[in-house]
């Protein structure tokens, strides 16, 4: 499989297929037992630091901390993936996810959905080459859907690629989308 | 639950939400990016990160150590009063103390990161992952190294140590906490997601501590029989500098198997 700048790939398959393993190879979190990751054309070692900087991974868990404020969970977690992000850049982002008013309560009164949005806002504040989205619309409402479509089709006609396993369509124009059933 | 102050949204705040994502990407790539993923702001990012989390459970951190005060004090209770053979026990009863204090805490250091999809993330960032796990550790060790080295002079009274053995048990602990923590994260690594982890990790790393432990009781011993406390001193630091480079790596590795 290959996937150009601008477009998005659309894994699906049913449960078990190895969805969430192939996005966790090209995350550099699992090594492949066989073939190899290349990017721009030259092989690249399993979750060498090259491909990880070039990277956004959004998993199934939002890896927010109950202990902390959803403000300094998404700073937090923006840092830790070597953005400096301001605190008003924070502060709009979680406002667009329809957060704002959640901002300084800790974590673990979030539902669901709200997890999810946090680890969307995380997302639009980290424009790097390659998102990797598994399940990305899980327990998210039709709003959120659609922000999501916004976002992703957004960050495609800036150049970006994104990789997404999701068993849900994204609203995103289908002229950039490719799919890649998994069997 | 104390909630902080809440101020007014920023400006334009109301237009973007629901819609921002356009905007958004704007403002995030006028942000700055980190140009070089160095081990110092990787270090810095981990412990600060788990020390916050630490002071918002600080129930957890007070048991820990009220742990170690209550172990430590039931050996006087427990054992004769007679004052050479407190005088005797004490040096080996607080470094015992501080190993299972240590212990108490180790099962936490990985597994909540791991449930919650944080070591994932930590996995997957650009920074290198045994400069994020060095910070652990150096977070771990303040929250429960540290605390008990602080005590270790005030709890040591009631074994009527002399003020030159509290200072040279309270000076091992400095140098072997640190070495308890790193070790200790190499077996909390390594018994990440199996089943009894907990008492698994004890199993694997108590052994793996009693060099620790000679060494460390033993400076204690040298003194109080009038011998220099110099070897055990040099024998302390020299492993905590081979763990110090070795550990994080270990640690590391080991992570990257638990998510593989």
């Amino acid at each position: 499989m290959r996937v150009e700048r601008g477009r998005a790939l659309l894994v699906t398959g049913r449960n078990g297929s190895g969805k969430t393993t192939l996005l966790r190879i090209l995350a550099g979190l699992t090594l492949p037992e066989a073939g190899r990751v290349t990017w721009d054309g030259e092989a690249i070692r399993p979750g060498a630091s090259t491909m990880r900087a070039q990277c956004v991974f959004v998993g199934h868990a939002p890896a927010l901390k109950d202990e902390l404020t959803v403000e300094e969970n998404l700073r937090s977690l923006t840092a830790l993936a070597g953005a400096h992000v301001s605190d008003d850049a924070i502060a709009t982002a979680l406002a667009s996810v329809d957060l704002h008013e959640q901002r300084g309560l800790p974590a673990r009164v979030l539902s669901q959905g709200q997890r999810r949005r946090v680890g969307l806002a995380r997302l639009a504040l980290l424009p790097r080459p390659v998102w990797l989205l598994d399940e990305p619309a899980t327990a998210l409402d039709a709003a959120g859907l659609a922000w999501l479509g916004k976002l992703v089709a957004q960050r495609l006609r800036d150049g970006g690629m994104v990789i997404a396993a999701t068993h849900q369509s994204l609203e995103i124009p289908s002229d950039r989308v490719d799919t890649l059933a998994m069997t | 639950m104390k909630q902080p102050p809440r101020s007014l949204p920023p400006k334009g705040v109301e237009s973007v939400a629901w819609d921002g994502p356009a905007r958004l990407t704007a403002i995030a790539q006028t942000e700055g990016e980190e140009a070089q993923f160095g081990v110092a702001t990787a270090i810095l990012w981990a412990a600060t990160h788990d020390l916050r989390v630490a002071m918002r459970s600080r129930s957890e951190l007070a048991v820990q150590i009220l742990f170690y005060v209550i172990v430590v004090s039931l050996f006087p209770l427990a054992a004769s009063p007679d004052r050479a053979l407190l005088a005797a026990l004490g040096p080996g009863v607080l470094w015992v103390a501080a190993l299972l204090a240590s212990l108490l805490s180790l099962p936490r250091l990985f597994a909540a990161d791991f449930a919650d999809g944080t070591l994932e993330q930590i996995a997957s960032s650009p920074y290198p992952l045994q400069a994020l796990v060095g910070g652990k550790i150096v977070a771990h060790w303040l929250c429960t190294g540290l605390p008990v080295v602080v005590l270790a002079p005030l709890l040591g009274l009631q074994y009527g140590l002399d003020s030159d053995v509290l200072a040279v048990v309270t000076l091992s602990l400095l140098v072997g906490t640190p070495l308890l923590s790193l070790l200790g994260a190499i077996g909390a690594a390594l018994t990440l997601g199996a089943r009894g982890g907990s008492s698994l990790l004890a199993l694997l790393i108590l052994p793996l501590c009693v060099p620790v432990l000679i060494f460390g009781a033993g400076a204690a011993d040298a003194v109080r029989a009038g011998l220099s406390a110099s070897p055990n001193f040099s024998l302390l630091a020299a492993g905590l500098l081979i763990a110090l480079v070795g550990a994080p790596f270990a640690t590391a590795a080991a992570i990257r198997v638990a998510l593989d």
